[in-house]
């Protein structure tokens, strides 16, 4: 279900914890398995589920809790842009606006050839680089000017 | 011990006692939601808020901690004014249309509503909608829009049910009470869920809509289902049983019913039910009025008398019959001069008769089985026949009490087992004799002559371990080793091994009247047959109790083959079922809801009760039904008014417990012999097990109620060179059935397990034995 | 190099590259550790000197840290944990991230050190999701620091072992409240517990845990070279040490600048290059988000410290400075901020699920033009009906905002009401009606 990569780092986040509670592993499990997948299908939080040997509705909980994961089938990309007071106040809000209008959708949808789906985020705890915007969760992007929102759109195929 | 003020009024409580319990042993009642005495505390609702002198802020009472010399105020200004903000909140996504919701009348909201909500909401904005689920056949979650937030019924699952099936998803206003996407609930506990939820968010599918709460009158009654003799609220509207919900007894059913406690009363207005006599005349049947059918009945069993003698008849009985009935089964059949009469109808092995010392029982109360500390369980399917001696067992585990368990499958028990040792069902004895033999040789006891050639392995020597390094053990024989082909030999090796540990020992037991069965005398006495034997060789008239012999015996082949080569079956019953078949006579008895009797749980605890509504049609309490048999059949001593004249003819509460004794005499050690082949294990599935149950619509549609499957571990399909679903011939002697083989790896070596109790394997032969299985041509 | 300003003692040499083992020893860095270990301080004593030193926890409550450490059982059989909050979702907050990717030894030698004082054997950091990158590079740090027996077993030789582990979050605000944070680390939901029992008693596994902020551990190795005496002459009574403050708003220099406490709010400004565009400064919210706003002329006459900002009115928290200018549109403010706690709340307690939402929406509505007069006093009492009736803080951090901003700027919510607009009209404004009019067209 998951590669042999996937569950070797699975196993590297299950072996922090005592034996008794691999459930802790959860966290980074999920975001493991939605790095390989690219989403959180229901067979894929039921592996995890099987894995740590937690009931699926307990994965789920975790699954639907944590904003990062991706219940659903996105873009290839997802950007997320905070929009929060402190980012806002030093165009975050703006950013957010440009990249709407330039990929033609709102929040929380996927532009129609299948590339972006934009986000709006919370606090990502770097709002003195605003605007500040993270691709696929991992990479994050500082002092988002509309020059640089422009470059990071273009590479992003 | 700290002392508490509450509302003016001190009270000395336990240490980590909340305000809330304080409050309670005051008899001061706090509003609450999310609490429940028996669920971890959660204190989500915020409904309980009261005001503590010095604290900064308002605290829940249902996590607080009674402090020495705290000084609480339940209903002050103070404590109303966040009560009421936590209601307003409550209700602003809530919706307000109790007239025409289903939990109108019981809603713990609504009541609350009452005295602590405002009559305009101040909240102009839109409520949340929140999505229906289908989570299966005995629970609506079509009204998730009503939920509060509670999460009582995910914590019930978490820390009762032992499997989490529902769980909170989301966050915030967003968060919502699903199951696993798609998944239904399928714990046998799971209409507990239906009682806790404060509103009605979870409601009762069978009962949706069918009723308003205030129509219904409350009678109690008492389980005819499983052992334990859970207390019952029967609700009833016009005649007729419309719910049935916890009765509250600390003791025995605590504040839980199991599923097939709670739903089975839809079997009693199934549409097979027998509401008028019965005559088969010249193959044809008829109804008819009692007096005809009652006089046929003499007639006939005259007829045989004369005939055959009184060993040409044979009575068999439903465990599952009143105390009542089956004295009076008993008393008719000795009055004809027969001891030909059985209500254990799925044993096999009746060689402990005549050797036992009293009826045998649990061995100790139901409630101590908690304060065990070491137990012992032996062939049991634990969790489906006794869903809450389960539950007690799972959170005494919780508390340390370790469990271990010998068995022919690993079923999930969804409690944490100390050891366990799965082996085929032929060497449980063996496995246990292994047990005795290594605590015998820990204590330095002489070890049983018998058992001298025994090899003592790892898990029997892990079990005793456990055993031994408690202070109080407890050893149960579950309905397994109850119908197992060597069950004397494993009551006798658990009565030697309690011996050895000074432990308790006793029987789970397999239904409601188990251990009344033999206060009622329902068992044969000397030269008379057991159930088995009157099988065996078919007599020339039976009369059935309560009892569906093709799916109540032990061998329902055998049972069947008895039935039709008989030519006299009188067939006592709530149901037409397959005695329309082979029956001469149908006579329509009273369910439990319809006739005055006495259950005798496991523990020895006489529960008498009343007909909660009039019989359906023309059915009569089997007990009048007897009476005037006796009567026509010219016998003595049958002249009872009442059932209550019955029971005490058998004995009074206070008699009960010098009845009961589990301790053989009489009865070797034998040198444990397996034997080859493919075994059959065969279980009697939570809802195939009584008649009732059987025609429960709601339960038959659970996952549970499945058909049988000819189920394999991995070696043995592939030994066999099938496939996980693939059609079977399943063969047993001379008898055969079709079925699915099924993959279930918890199944030890050389096993086939197929249930009973259901037409699809009623063809098959005993519960136990060889058979072979073949892929279907 | 990175200026944290002259004061600078945790973040004082760093230049973004220079956050290697060797770089962090060539600094003194595990000086500390080896001067206790080497000289047999006892734990008690390391208590102790933290206690002297007036340290406060810099994730937001500003407990004192050795009380704190003293609160863990001594005679415990069984295992107890450490764990550092560096979940820093607070709005306004990013100095722990700047701690653990430029200074990450500083932290593993602060929590190591609080480990021997408290008997813990395992610890674990968690990290917030979002900064991934840092994530990384603190495995890679707690690597270094295994490789070199400062991790482990037998640290340094001695009879303590400690192994500390990296764990991260998934985008959930709730999980820097503490409990959350350990349901978190469970593998649960973040759900806050209700307290008592306290992380002391009942933490990790429901194993005695204290849990501390990033800014707190990493504090610790100079209180132990330098005397807590001398930590605490940094600051003023009961407020010892520098502390990190993050700026961000309307200032021309927005970021991290590490200040002594009690240095008046205006030199942190002047720090942070002042007003960008000159413009007139309205508001701060000095202790991240949760805390009550501060108009900006109470603001400039207040000092930088726990009891200083109390007495003002607001809160130090986690010393997220957020600033606003004249432009700033108060109504428009408030509705985000309301709209991160209505997100963000974890929703198992009525009241803030609830009403969280609530209020966001009559904020909403207000700063749309459908604002009605009862709203604003129903605002106040709806946060009051909140504020101290939940399980955790979020419940009052959400609460307090509303209240403040209608407390102070109860002028601009009445005149979205009256006039179905902004009374803010300045070109180019924050969220203001003029500058959504100039990006119209
Ligand atoms: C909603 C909420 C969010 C919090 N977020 C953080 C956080 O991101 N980082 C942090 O250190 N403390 C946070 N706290 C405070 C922690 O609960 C806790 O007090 C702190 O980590 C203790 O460390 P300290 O004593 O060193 O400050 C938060 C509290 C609340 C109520
Ligand atoms: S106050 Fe809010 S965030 Fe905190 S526990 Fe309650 S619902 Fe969750
Ligand atoms: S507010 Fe945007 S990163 Fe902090």
């Amino acid at each position: 279900m998951l590669s042999a990569e996937s569950l070797q780092r699975i196993d590297r986040e299950i072996a922090k914890f005592p034996a008794e509670h691999k459930q802790s592993a959860v966290i980074a499990a999920l975001a493991i398995a939605q790095d390989e997948k690219g989403w959180l299908a229901n067979e894929t939080m039921d592996f995890v589920a099987r894995y740590l040997g937690m009931p699926p509705i307990a994965v789920y909980e975790v699954a639907s809790f944590y904003n990062m994961y991706n219940l659903e089938p996105g873009g290839r990309h997802k950007v997320t842009v905070c929009t929060n007071l402190p980012c806002a106040l030093s165009g975050g809000a703006d950013a957010a606006e440009h990249l709407k209008q330039r990929l033609g959708v709102g929040f929380n949808e996927t532009t129609a050839d299948g590339r972006v789906t934009l986000k709006q985020g919370e606090c990502m705890g770097a709002c003195g680089d605003a605007p500040v915007l993270l691709v696929n969760n991992k990479r994050m992007c500082s002092n988002m000017s509309r020059e640089k929102l422009d470059q990071l759109l273009a590479e992003l195929k | 011990m700290p002392t508490v003020e509450i509302d003016g009024r001190q009270i000395e409580v336990q240490n980590g006692a909340t305000v809330m319990d304080a409050a309670n042993a005051l008899g001061i009642a706090i509003p609450h939601f999310c609490y429940h005495k028996k669920l971890s505390i959660a204190a989500n609702c915020r409904m309980c808020l009261v005001q503590v002198e010095k604290a900064p802020k308002p605290l829940p009472a249902c996590a607080t901690p009674a402090a020495e010399g705290m000084k609480v105020f339940t209903d002050s200004e103070y404590a109303r004014t966040a009560q009421k903000s936590v209601m307003e909140f409550l209700l602003i996504n809530h919706p307000l249309d109790c007239p025409i919701c289903d939990q109108g009348g019981e809603c713990q909201l609504q009541d609350l509503a009452v005295g602590y909500g405002k009559s305009a909401s101040r909240y102009k904005e839109e409520k949340r909608v929140v999505f229906h689920k289908n989570i299966g056949p005995l629970i609506s979650m079509e009204e998730m829009s009503r939920c509060i937030h509670c999460t009582r019924c995910v914590r019930f699952g978490q820390e009762i049910a032992g499997v989490m099936e529902l769980g909170m998803m989301g966050r915030g206003e967003h968060s919502e009470i699903v199951s696993f996407v798609g998944n239904s609930v399928d714990s046998e506990l799971s209409g507990n869920m239906i009682d806790l939820c404060p509103v009605g968010a979870l409601t009762s599918k069978p009962f949706r809509y069918s009723a308003r709460t205030w129509e219904l009158a409350r009678r109690k009654s008492v389980s005819p289902h499983d052992s334990l003799g859970s207390n019952l609220i029967v609700q009833v509207m016009a005649n007729k049983v419309m719910r049935v919900l916890p009765l509250e007894n600390e003791e025995l059913n605590e504040c839980w019913l199991s599923d097939r406690d709670r739903f089975s009363y839809e079997g009693l207005n199934s549409g097979e039910r027998l509401t008028q006599p019965m005559l088969k005349v010249d193959g044809d049947w008829q109804e008819v009025d009692w007096q005809q059918a009652l006089a046929a009945v003499a007639k006939g069993v005259k007829n045989v008398l004369a005939l055959n003698g009184a060993q040409g008849l044979g009575a068999l009985a439903a465990p599952h019959s009143t105390l009542e009935e089956l004295y009076l089964l008993g008393k008719l059949m000795r009055g004809v001069g027969s001891e030909n009469v059985d209500f254990r109808l799925r044993q096999s092995d009746f060689s402990a008769d005549h050797k036992q010392a009293g009826a045998p029982w649990l061995g100790m109360k139901i409630a101590d089985i908690g304060s065990l500390d070491r137990v012992l369980v032996i062939g049991s399917f634990l969790r489906k026949d006794h869903p809450l001696l389960a539950n007690r067992l799972r959170q005494a585990a919780k508390r340390g009490q370790q469990v271990n368990l010998i068995h022919a499958t690993d079923d999930d028990l969804l409690l944490e087992l100390a050891n366990k040792a799965i082996v085929p069902p032929q060497e449980l004895p063996e496995m246990l004799a292994q047990v005795l033999k290594a605590v015998a040789e820990a204590k330095q006891q002489p070890v049983p002559a018998a058992l001298a050639a025994v090899e003592v392995g790892e898990q029997a020597r892990n079990i005793a371990a456990s055993l031994a390094s408690g202070a109080r053990a407890g050893i149960f024989l579950g309905n397994f080793a109850t119908q197992h082909a060597q069950a004397t030999q494993l009551r006798l090796l658990a009565q030697e091994l309690a011996g050895l540990l000074g432990a308790s020992f006793g029987f789970f037991g397999e239904a409601a009247n188990s251990v009344g069965g033999y206060l009622a005398r329902a068992v044969p006495g000397a030269g008379g047959l057991d159930a088995a034997a009157m099988l065996a060789t078919p007599r020339y008239a039976y009369l059935l109790l309560n009892a569906e012999p093709e799916l109540d015996c032990h061998d329902p082949r055998a049972a069947i083959k008895a039935m039709h080569a008989t030519d006299f079956v009188i067939s006592m019953t709530a149901y037409k079922g397959h005695a329309l078949e082979y029956a001469n006579v149908m006579l329509p008895i009273a369910p439990f809801t319809e006739t005055s009797g006495t259950f005798v749980n496991a523990e020895g605890r006489m529960q008498s009760f009343n007909g909660v509504v009039k019989p359906l049609g023309d059915a009569r309490p089997a007990w009048k039904v007897l009476r005037v048999l006796g009567n026509l059949l010219g016998l003595a001593g049958f002249d009872f008014d009442s059932s209550e004249q019955v029971r005490d003819e058998i004995l009074k509460p206070g008699e009960v417990a010098a009845r009961l004794d589990n301790r053989l005499s009489g009865v070797e050690l034998q040198t444990p012999a397996p034997s080859d082949g493919l075994q059959r294990i065969a279980d009697v599935p939570i809802y195939f097990g009584d008649a009732i149950v059987r025609r429960a619509a709601s339960l038959q549609q659970t996952r549970d109620a499945a058909p049988p499957r000819a189920w394999m571990n991995a070696a043995l399909l592939s030994k066999l060179g099938l496939a996980d679903g693939q059609p079977v011939r399943v063969k047993q002697g001379s008898s055969e059935v079709g079925l699915n083989a099924a993959l279930d790896d918890r199944l030890p070596r050389d096993c086939v397990r197929i249930a009973a109790g259901h037409a699809a394997t009623r063809d098959l032969g005993p519960m136990s034995g060889e058979v072979r299985v073949e892929p279907q041509k | 190099m990175l200026d944290y300003g002259p004061d600078a003692i945790l973040m004082k040499g760093l230049d973004g590259s220079n956050w290697h083992l060797k770089d962090y020893e060539a600094r003194g860095g595990y000086g500390a550790l080896k001067k206790i270990l080497g000289e047999k301080i006892t734990p008690d004593a390391v208590v102790a000197e933290v206690k002297k030193s007036g340290l406060r926890g810099r994730g937001g409550a500003g407990f004192p840290a050795g009380l704190k450490w003293s609160f863990m059982p001594k005679q415990y059989a069984g295992p107890k944990y450490l764990v550092c909050n560096t979940d820093e979702g607070e709005p306004g907050t990013f100095k722990d991230r700047d701690i653990i990717r430029y200074n990450p030894h500083m932290l593993i030698e602060g929590m190591i050190i609080a480990a021997y004082a408290m008997g813990t054997a395992v610890g674990y950091n968690y990290i917030h999701g979002e900064i991934w990158a840092e994530y990384e590079l603190f495995e890679q740090a707690l690597d270094e620091a295994r490789a070199a027996g400062y991790l482990g077993r037998n640290i340094l030789g001695a009879d303590f072992s400690f192994e500390l582990h990296a764990v991260h979050g998934w985008g959930a605000y709730i999980c820097g409240e503490e409990t959350g944070l350990l349901e978190s680390i469970e593998g649960k939901k973040g759900q806050p517990r209700f307290k008592p029992p306290f992380p002391a008693s009942y933490g990790l596994y429901g194993k005695p845990t204290t849990i501390n902020n990033t800014e707190t551990f990493a504090a610790v190795p100079w209180i132990i070279n330098n005397g807590g005496d001398a930590f605490l002459a940094l600051g003023r009574p009961n407020n010892g040490g520098t502390k990190l403050f993050s700026v961000s708003g309307h200032v021309n220099r927005p970021g991290n600048y590490e200040v002594r406490l009690g240095t008046p709010f205006a030199t942190l400004l002047e720090m942070a290059g002042g007003m960008r565009g000159g413009r007139k400064i309205k508001a701060v919210i000095p202790g991240g988000s949760s805390a009550p706003v501060l108009p900006g002329q109470v603001m400039m006459q207040t000092d930088l410290d726990y009891d200083s900002i109390a007495k003002a009115g607001s809160m130090l928290g986690s010393g997220a400075v957020i600033v606003m200018d004249e432009t700033t549109c108060m109504v428009r403010a408030l509705e985000r901020l309301s709209y991160f706690y209505f997100e963000e709340s974890c929703g198992q307690c009525t009241p803030c699920r609830e009403g969280t939402g609530w209020m966001y929406r009559m904020v909403h509505r207000i700063e749309h033009g459908k604002g009605r007069q009862e709203d604003l006093d129903l605002l106040t009492n709806v946060a009051d009906n909140i504020a101290g009736r939940t399980i955790c803080a979020l419940g009052d951090a959400a609460a307090l905002p509303v209240k403040s901003f209608l407390n102070h700027f109860r002028d601009e919510f009445q005149y979205h009401v009256d006039h179905k607009r902004c009374l803010v009209d300045v070109p180019g404004g924050y969220f203001t009606a003029a500058a959504r009019a100039e990006k119209a067209a």
